[in-house]
């Protein structure tokens, strides 16, 4: 069943750094789906990691800024010490509140709120990481209606992030980093047969 | 209609009715926050929807008053982005300096760790007594706290490792008593500093001020009440003056921009140019 999606959302945190790159370095420069990612970071990071990946990277990779409008072929990238979030009429908000899952930014805050504006336009995306942090906010897009995909734990540098997630919610898809990119490119272009399995309440 | 969409009628429907009743306006709040907060607050109180909190919230003060404290604590550490604090030490005191005596606005000083950092900084600057600094917040129960100057001393080892970075010259531990778990600033940090209540949403200026410092505040702000503040922090500022915000806040594309040079590009520094 072709469906159209608004947006992807990843959230990483050890070993995330070559998972990034070997996820967006797969997808083309016109990925019609914007992408927002949470990779954890310490507090005084800089923005580093987004120029990185924007030079190795055919898509436009950066670090959110105030009142960023979410645009197609862009991946945007937490700023270290603010949780990432999505507004209504597709902008990007921050905040500083408390961490959230020992996180900040924190993967369950920006699924959740990007669960809240996209429902089941959204694709959410669970990669390696050594803590639990994502596995509410994918349940969260899953119940209203998302696609939740899960890096195989087999596949990852941390096994411990993409395990809960499995955990805590019915995933639609686990596989390895490297059919990752071709996923989403199906999926984005209504091309994937789409599993309605665990759907939840809508 | 989804469960989400009910959620936000409540939400609009209640925050309307607050600003009727109470006069707090928290309509121009970013909604994806303020949702988040809301829901916290909703999952501490007794009431199971919005809706249900809504006759009482309208009728009764207190639960109101627990609202407005749920919904505006903003936390904060002392200083908060080191390299942020050391530019001011480096790039904004000597300024400061050439005065006899400077004002200083620090809007949303929440519990007042960044009010704490910054009266350190310029008392070890040699500023001490040839400043004020208004130390102002909507939430009448941080204010409280921040006039206490009482943290908990499970975050000072966070603290001094960010004094340390921020360039400080002292030991850290020269600034508080450990009492249990609790670290009390010391009084002569306090001593120059005013805490007091202000709404940035419908309060006014504060006049002829050298600096004015509101960071990681208005990111919980619409842009309309974005630029309401903007506009009462210029009114506030001499010229010649700084305006500091929060690393992911700035004056591009912000009506009041082209009056401000920006003076540490990454660390949000602006000073305010005259004529």
């Amino acid at each position: 069943m072709a469906r159209l999606f608004k947006a992807v959302v990843v959230g990483v945190s050890t070993g995330g750094v070559l998972a990034l790159q070997k996820l967006l370095g797969q997808l083309p420069a016109d990925f019609h789906l914007p992408i927002l990612i949470v990779q954890h970071i310490g507090p005084d990071a800089g923005s580093g990691l987004a120029k990185l990946l924007d030079e190795r990277c055919a898509l436009r990779v950066k670090e959110a800024d105030e009142q960023d409008e979410i645009l197609p072929g862009t991946a945007y990238l937490a700023p270290p010490n603010y949780h990432l979030l999505v507004e209504r009429g597709g902008f990007l908000s921050f905040s500083a509140d408390p961490y959230v899952s020992f996180a900040r930014p924190s993967v369950d805050v920006l699924f959740e709120s990007a669960a809240e504006v996209f429902g089941p336009e959204l694709i959410g995306v669970v990669l390696t990481g050594a803590n639990f942090d994502g596995s509410r906010g994918l349940m969260t897009i899953k119940q209203k209606g998302g696609v939740a995909i899960v890096q195989d734990p087999e596949d990852a540098e941390a096994r411990q992030m993409p395990q809960a997630a499995m955990a805590a919610t019915d995933v639609d898809y686990v596989l390895a980093l490297d059919g990752m990119a071709a996923l989403l490119l199906k999926l984005a272009s209504g091309r994937a047969a789409i599993s309605h399995k665990g759907t939840g309440a809508r | 209609m989804q469960s989400g969409e009910v959620e936000d009628v409540e939400i609009r429907l209640l925050l309307e009715g607050v600003q009727r009743i109470y006069g707090y306006d928290f309509r121009d709040y970013a909604d994806a926050s303020i949702r988040r907060r809301l829901t916290h607050w909703l999952a501490e109180s007794e009431f199971a929807t919005f809706s249900q909190a809504q006759s009482r919230l309208l009728r009764d003060r207190g639960v109101f008053e627990s609202l407005v404290r749920g919904i505006t604590v903003n936390v904060t550490e002392m200083f908060r982005d080191p390299a942020f604090f050391r530019a001011v030490r480096e790039q904004v005191v000597p300024f400061l300096k050439t005065y006899p005596f400077v004002k200083i606005w620090h809007a949303g000083c929440a519990t007042g760790e960044e009010a704490y950092s910054m009266a350190i900084l310029l008392n070890e600057e040699g500023m001490a007594g040839r400043y004020r600094m208004y130390a102002t917040d909507i939430n009448e129960t941080v204010l409280q706290k921040a006039s206490e100057g009482v943290m908990p001393i499970m975050e000072m080892q966070r603290f001094t490792r960010n004094y340390q970075k921020a360039g400080g010259r002292a030991s850290f531990a020269d600034y508080y008593t450990a009492r249990y778990d609790r670290a009390i600033l010391s009084a002569t940090l306090k001593k120059d500093i005013v805490f007091a209540p202000h709404n940035l949403a419908v309060d006014g200026e504060f006049g002829e001020m050298n600096m004015v410092l509101c960071r990681n505040v208005m990111i919980y702000f619409k842009p309309a009440l974005k630029e309401r503040c903007l506009r009462l922090f210029d009114s506030s500022l001499l010229p010649g003056g700084f305006l500091c915000l929060g690393l992911k806040e700035t004056l591009e594309k912000k009506k009041i921009g082209e009056r401000y040079e920006e003076l540490a590009p990454p660390l949000r520094i602006y000073r305010k140019r005259y004529g």
